[in-house]
């Protein structure tokens, strides 16, 4: 990671914390750029069309379908008029739900899926920073080792396991929750567990070692020379430094979990943004698919962005860099 | 960058003279419990996968209308699934895709890694900093979402889905083995090196690369896992390896369509899979101890 190149002295730390962001913001849209316009040919040069998968169309209607949405017209036309709209906001309408813009789905199935990212990311950063901690601070105890045995778990056993065994055993079998589906508030509780689990085996090994190797500095020895109490210890000298790794990493586990909501709302029946963007795709319903590919890309990339600030911000190393 | 102590001298015991780095990091993955049994594990699955559909009765694609979700007995040792296929021939040939995928995708990951990661390490300066701030734009894309449209779209034939997968993982592995040619080219064999006149290429493939072995070797065994997994996940969407072939991420989507009645059909495949990943991981993280590796991705 490359952040301020120059030597900022130590009070001129927002102003370059501003250029690092103003830096990162332009990659971002530069990136935004290339996928969007990478999508939407990949779309256009794909076999098929979103019209030839239904019954055979007459020839004279899929003309006037394709005159319809624009598909008629040479391809840079139809490029440089998708940006056009794109700048105002509008992802077009969608080209299998009939009299539906692509704005309007989008609106109804992100808030799903981020609560259900929300519910999950909860679950893996009370759960992984609790055992993690635990683990550092009790090290080679029981508490240790169960926290590695999580871990591996949470490593090893994919959702898409892990999920139907868990409707299998708490849904079918004792009958705590609904199989699937996303009306109740305990419907929310399976997968947000089974998803959070996934991420709290990597960050509860992040916050483990973080906090092992700051454990270990002549400052920690010093405090607790001087009399410091385990918790204070704890608390107030070895958090920050020692969460680092975790603050680091939640920009790709905040990814991953948008991602695996994909197999995690196909397993529960969930109506949410993942389950549409594979339906869209199969359906080659272009605008769909693109509004949801940069839908995706500008909330992974904010994530990420919004990672690395928090990263710099408690990382006084990293500003001065 | 503090050069790096030979792994070696980084054990605790004396270290014998003139015993080679390999074989001292081969004994001290071998006291590792738990990296033992995930190796001797993976070798049994694979050689019952590999050796198994030969001496399976069966076909994978033999089906048997009239004994359809049978329950495991002495002629279907795993049962039968909702066509009346022998589990047993699935879940061994399924392994046999699952794990070919795994490492068919890591060696495309790992070469494409490997050569973009060491020529911008070893370069250094403007075409390093241009190389790696490609990685970071690349790393930010919603990888995912691209292979699922490029399964959709192009057919879903597993040579794409080697590609695919390959082209994702490549990026971690040239970040680390950038790092690591950058903190090796600095050492002074490679200076010697480059005072006997050595030609850039040669210093870079035989004497720089040899010497970062340890650290792909460790990353390579753990991206195998993390591969199998994006397999079968993309299978268990319907969008990898197609019916009536058989790979583990199918048969737990076909397990987990039928649990209720026919948990077995989830609980086999789900288990080996699982087993596997484990394995594999507990072999990485002895891997990484025995050879001493620091696991820093930046």
């Amino acid at each position: 990671m490359v952040l301020i190149a120059d030597g900022t002295a130590l009070g001129k730390m927002p102003q370059a914390m501003l250029r690092f962001i103003r830096l990162r913001l332009l990659q971002s849209i530069l990136a935004l750029f290339v996928i969007i316009t990478a999508t939407f040919f990949l779309l256009r040069f794909v076999p098929g069309g979103p019209f030839t998968a239904e019954k055979a169309v007459p020839p004279e209607i899929l003309r006037n379908l394709e005159a319809h949405y624009g598909l008629n017209q040479p391809l840079h036309r139809q490029y440089f008029s998708y940006l056009g709209s794109l700048v105002r906001g509008d992802l077009g309408p969608s080209f299998k739900y009939s009299n539906r813009t692509v704005n309007e789905i989008l609106a109804e199935k992100l808030p799903v899926s981020l609560e259900l990212g929300l519910w999950s990311l909860m679950v893996a950063l009370s759960l992984g920073l609790t055992l993690g901690i635990v683990a550092a601070l009790r090290r080679n105890t029981w508490a240790d080792y169960l926290a590695s045995a999580i871990g591996m778990i949470g490593l090893s056993a994919p959702s898409f396991v892990i999920g139907p065994l868990c409707v299998l055993a708490f849904a079918i079998h004792a009958g705590w929750f609904n199989a699937s589906g996303w009306y109740f508030p305990s419907d929310r509780v399976l997968p947000s567990l089974v998803l959070g689990l996934a991420y709290a085996a990597p960050i509860s090994r992040l916050a483990r070692s973080g906090m092992l190797e700051v454990l270990n500095q002549d400052y920690i020895r010093t405090a607790r020379a001087k009399g410091a109490s385990e918790l204070r210890i704890v608390m107030r000298h070895t958090l920050r430094g020692g969460l680092l790794p975790v603050v680091s990493y939640l920009g790709p586990a905040i990814a991953g979990i948008l991602t695996g909501s994909f197999v995690i709302e196909t397993i529960f029946q969930i109506p949410g943004l993942g389950r549409e963007f594979v339906t869209s795709a199969f359906d080659r319903d272009y605008t769909l698919v693109l509004g949801t590919v940069i839908l995706y890309a500008t909330l992974l990339m904010g994530l990420n962005l919004a990672a690395d600030v928090a990263q710099v911000w408690m990382n006084p190393k990293l500003r001065l860099e | 960058m503090s050069p790096k102590i030979p792994p070696s001298m980084a054990g605790q015991e004396p270290v014998e003279p003139g015993r080679p780095p390999m074989l001292d990091a081969w004994l001290r993955l071998r006291r590792n419990r738990l990296a033992v049994f995930g190796g001797l594990t993976l070798l049994i699955v694979v050689a019952i996968c590999v050796v198994g559909p030969w001496l399976s009765p069966y076909a994978y694609e033999e089906q048997n209308l009239a004994a359809t979700y049978g329950k495991p007995d002495w002629r279907h040792w795993l049962g039968t699934d909702q066509l009346g296929r022998d589990l047993l021939i699935r879940v061994l040939l399924g392994g046999r895709i699952s794990l070919a995928v795994g490492l068919s995708a890591t060696v495309v990951a790992l070469t494409i890694g490997i050569v973009y990661g060491a020529v911008a390490g070893f370069a250094g300066g403007l075409l390093d900093a241009a190389m790696m701030r490609m990685v970071d734009i690349l790393y930010a894309l919603p990888f995912t979402l691209f292979v699922i449209l490029l399964m959709v779209f192009f057919g879903r034939n597993i040579i794409l889905l080697f590609v695919a997968i390959g082209a994702v993982e490549w990026l971690t592995m040239a970040r680390i083995v950038r790092g690591q040619v950058m903190s090796v080219k600095r050492l002074e064999y490679v200076e010697a090196a480059r005072v006997l006149g050595y030609g850039r290429r040669r210093i870079l493939f035989r004497h720089i690369l040899p010497n970062i072995l340890g650290p792909i070797i460790v990353y390579a065994t753990l991206t195998v896992p993390s591969v199998m997994l994006i397999e079968a996940f993309l299978s268990f969407l319907g969008l990898g390896v197609q019916p009536p072939m058989s790979s583990w991420g199918i048969l737990i989507k076909e397990g987990a369509a039928s649990m209720e009645e026919y948990p077995w059909l989830l609980i086999f495949p789900g288990t080996l899979f699982t087993l596997t990943l484990f394995s594999l991981n507990f072999l990485g993280d002895g891997l990484r101890d025995a050879l001493d590796v620091r696991s820093s991705k930046d």
